[in-house]
């Protein structure tokens, strides 16, 4: 991980659309009046649903006067969390976790592929422009290591030949299903009985 | 009061204060690098780390508020090895470049390390890069020393008003920044570089200057506006390398302007080192001799009615009270220190002065500003407003416009219409004045200088003296001026009238044929035949139009008294020497008293400083504010006049002539119109 940087094309203008200031109204009634600041992260993360799933500098501008706060509060922000993504990103979208329990059970190999499919560097969008991939921390779902998250998807239990297939199946823009690859449900345990007596692959 | 140990020694503290703060009480030195009384705790730099009684952790003791019975020991094994770690750490990222860093001989990390930095690095991983920053024309970055003490990012939110600074990223990849790097929009910008505790922000046009114990130090004081912050001079040789800040809680805190600290190097620019006479419609080099027998013949056979002088914006006490007697030998009365008409009532001393005192604005509870522009005429005032306005959500209101003063404050009106409705009781305004018990009321230049001035000053100084709101405690009533010498020159009775344009009349009218502007570059008047003598230290609009030039020493390079706008008088030293052939005023008005065969009343400095403890009105001591005194007379106000309050827009870096020959300044100058333009 190093210092996220701004993208260097930078839309002139942001404004959000119709339904998310809708949103805005219903996040500003979450936080007293006299702290409206603190809806700073959730109308970051709407810009970011609203812009292609990145923020642009207008859109801090946009919600540092909207919430009444400098522009470099936004920008601290903006810039310290990982997943608030300040340059374009590819419509697919790949978060390769890469923590203790994924990188044990194989996330490097993940890596690897990703390198050799998508781009050869990290936060870099593919020949074809749709595609881009970042090592993140760990996900949360280490059951199923080795992971990625794709959009808002989890893809589990992978190995190197699944993970050919759903890279080559998101550059034809064609995205297989999401979940566990050893067929398995959610994260129940393996070839062990369940609880409730059911056999699992 | 509650009690508590330190280092076995029992001591009381007040209730609120801080471990460290106690500490400092016991005379136990606590290092840090992120704690700063003026500023909030941050607490992350973890310097200050001590020992507590039951706590198995040693506590950072900034941010740990002191509580009686407390056991703190500082002073231990524990204490000791604590702080080695954390200066290990800070260290892991500090670059060891010492002896290029501007910051050598005067850091904190330097100085400390020197007690608690471990002679070895056990790290051998590559130290990080930051790049550097840019953050405008004063400041030099160099962000890899940056050890994220926040100092300069808590200073721009809190004091300085301009929330631009702030820390990016996270862990390893923090970085202090302004927004995309634009320069710092204020006027206190380069107090930061003071700020930091370590050689990451430093000063831009002092770069490889000098090393700190290569400097001469003077005390001294500033006169690039009218506050009076205390300054010390640093001076390599004779030449002044740069001004810092002195404390002084009743002034300027630890603060300076950029003005009055980067105005410096316009001493070495443009300076008059010899006597000069026009000849052929060019100033030519000439001596002292030539220069004074043209100008002591050109007296002679001038009416004295026609000769008249005009003070400028920088002249100390002793050389004005020697100019004043030295017209009483030309028998002239014409003598003006106003560089524009403004409405002066000189019949009391509180009438032209900041009553409520610069200290006192933090006690007031509402702030009244009628056509003035606090930030750019008093930078310090304004830091003081803004201070109180955080700290006890001060009110601030305003008739006319003044623009961005760093805080909220609400417009009530801008014409004089408001003000006839403030003094009848008859606006809602006036409600909330009555109820309040500490109001400050703030009349600026701008104001006095309507036709309506008179109308504007009298009214407000009787509705206030009706209201009881001058009284010995507290003083309502103040005016702002804008330059170092306004003040004093009045206590000098300078004006020979009370409130008389006469002098601008006269010489608007041509009517003057002699003319000795001391120091005064900013009088704007159109020439006609008059005879000009300029007598001053730089090349600037004044020597453009005067036929005789006579340089004499920069407000740096003579010891002078100095009256800033609250009536304190403060000493300024001599920090260099007077360049060339230039001499101090009074020398200068000694050499044409000998030409005008008066050799037995030439001037001496000490008696001259001497008459002016006299001569000044309600003085206590130097240093000290004047004796408050209580109305002696109302003056019958003048007609209302309908008339809009307009700010005067003062060109802040370019408002004298030291910083207009400063290269700095025009820099400064430069970039915030550029903001100005682009927003």
């Amino acid at each position: 991980m190093s210092l996220k940087k701004v993208h260097k094309d930078q839309p002139s203008d942001f404004n959000f659309n119709k339904k998310n200031l809708e949103q805005v109204d219903i996040i500003l009634k979450r936080y007293p009046k006299k702290n409206k600041k603190s809806a700073v992260m959730p109308l970051l993360y709407l810009a970011q649903r609203q812009n292609n799933n990145w923020i642009p500098l207008a859109a801090m501008k946009y919600i540092g006067k909207l919430l009444s706060m400098p522009y470099i509060s936004v920008y601290e922000v903006a810039t310290f969390y990982t997943m608030y993504n300040l340059a374009p990103v590819g419509k697919h979208f790949i978060q390769v976790c890469t923590t203790t329990p994924c990188l044990i059970r194989g996330a490097d190999k993940l890596v690897k592929l990703c390198k050799e499919k998508i781009s050869p560097n990290e936060n870099e969008l593919s020949k074809k422009g749709d595609c881009s991939w970042v090592e993140v921390e760990c996900l949360g779902a280490c059951v199923n290591a080795p992971m990625m998250q794709i959009n808002d998807n989890y893809y589990e239990d992978l190995d190197e030949k699944s993970t050919i297939e759903i890279l080559n199946s998101l550059i034809k823009d064609k995205p297989l299903k999401p979940g566990s690859y050893r067929g398995r449900k959610s994260t129940s345990p393996e070839k062990i009985k369940s609880t409730n007596g059911e056999q699992h692959a | 009061m509650p009690k508590i140990i330190i280092n076995d020694k029992e001591i009381e503290f007040e209730k609120g204060m801080t471990v460290l703060q106690a500490c400092e009480l016991a005379d136990v030195e606590i290092p840090r690098f992120c704690y700063h009384e003026k500023l909030s705790i941050a607490g992350n730099c973890r310097m200050c780390l001590v020992e507590m009684e039951k706590s198995g952790k040693p506590i950072a003791s900034c941010a740990m508020p002191a509580a009686e019975g407390m056991n703190i020991k500082t002073n231990t094994s524990f204490v000791e090895k604590a702080r080695k770690g954390v200066m290990e750490f800070l260290l892991a990222n500090h670059p060891l470049d010492c002896p290029v860093c501007d910051q050598g001989g005067e850091c904190d990390l330097q100085d400390q390390s020197l007690y608690y930095g471990v002679d070895k690095s056990r790290f051998v991983e590559n130290k990080r890069f930051v790049k550097e920053k840019y953050m405008g024309p004063l400041i030099k970055t160099q962000m890899t020393r940056c050890i994220h003490c926040t100092r300069c990012v808590r200073f721009a939110t809190e004091v300085a008003g301009v929330p631009e600074i702030g820390a990016i990223g996270r862990g390893e990849n923090m970085e202090i920044t302004t927004y995309l790097e634009k320069s710092m929009e204020s006027e206190l910008s380069a107090n930061v570089i003071d700020l930091c505790p370590v050689g990451a922000l430093t000063s831009k046009p002092y770069a490889f200057e000098a090393r700190p114990w290569e400097l001469k130090k003077t005390e001294s004081i500033d006169v690039m506006d009218a506050v009076g912050s205390n300054i010390r001079v640093d001076t390599y040789n004779w030449e002044v390398k740069r001004v810092l800040p002195r404390l002084n809680n009743e002034i300027n805190e630890e603060w300076i302007s950029d003005k009055s600290r980067y105005s410096c190097d316009g001493l070495l620019k443009q300076r008059l080192d010899v006597p000069y006479i026009k000849k052929n419609n060019k100033l030519q080099k000439s001596n002292w001799d030539e220069a004074l027998d043209l100008m002591i013949s050109k007296i002679k056979e001038t009416n004295p009615n026609e000769i008249a002088g005009h003070l400028g914006d920088m002249i100390g006490l002793e050389n004005a009270l020697a100019f004043k007697k030295l017209f009483e030998k030309f028998n002239s009365q014409n003598l003006e220190l106003r560089e524009k008409k403004f409405y002066i009532n000189t019949n009391e001393k509180m009438n032209y002065i900041f009553n409520s005192s610069i200290q006192g604005i933090e006690e007031s509870d509402l702030i009244l500003l009628i056509g003035a522009n606090p930030r750019h005429e008093a930078t310090m005032i304004n830091a003081r407003i803004r201070k109180a306005f955080v700290k006890n959500s001060l009110p601030v209101f305003s008739i006319g416009n003044p623009g961005d003063l760093t805080y909220n404050y609400t417009i009530i009106g801008n014409s004089t219409k408001d003000i006839s409705k403030l003094i009848n009781k008859e606006s809602n305004f006036s409600k909330k004045l009555l109820s309040s018990k500490k109001p400050i009321i703030i009349i600026g230049e701008s104001a006095l200088g309507l036709k309506s001035g008179k109308y504007i000053f009298e009214s407000i100084k009787k509705f206030l003296n009706d209201n009881s709101f001058i009284s010995k405690d507290w003083n309502a009533l103040n005016i702002l001026t804008q330059n170092a010498s306004t003040v004093g020159l009045i206590d000098l009775k300078v004006l020979p009238n009370k409130n008389d344009y006469s002098f601008f009349d006269k010489l608007n009218d041509g009517k003057f044929k002699f003319l000795y502007l001391l120091g005064s570059d900013n009088l704007e008047f159109k020439k006609n035949k008059e005879f000009i003598v300029y007598q001053g230290s730089h090349g600037d609009r004044g020597a453009e139009i005067a036929d005789i030039v006579l340089p004499n020493a920069a407000y740096t390079e003579q010891n002078a008294l100095y009256e800033n706008l609250e009536g304190r008088i403060q000493e300024c030293r001599k920090a260099s020497y007077p360049i060339g052939e230039s001499k101090e005023d009074w020398k200068i008005f000694n050499l044409i008293l000998k030409k005008l065969d008066k050799k037995n009343d030439t001037f001496k400095f000490e008696s001259l400083r001497k008459e002016v403890f006299e001569k000044v009105l309600n003085f206590t001591n130097i240093n000290d504010l004047p004796e408050r005194k209580l109305v002696k007379e109302v003056e019958e106000s003048s007609k209302f006049i309908n008339e809009e309050i307009t700010i005067n827009p003062l060109d802040y870096y370019y408002s004298n002539s030291i910083s207009r020959a400063s290269k700095t300044m025009s820099e400064c100058r430069q970039i915030s119109k550029k903001v100005k333009k682009t927003g």
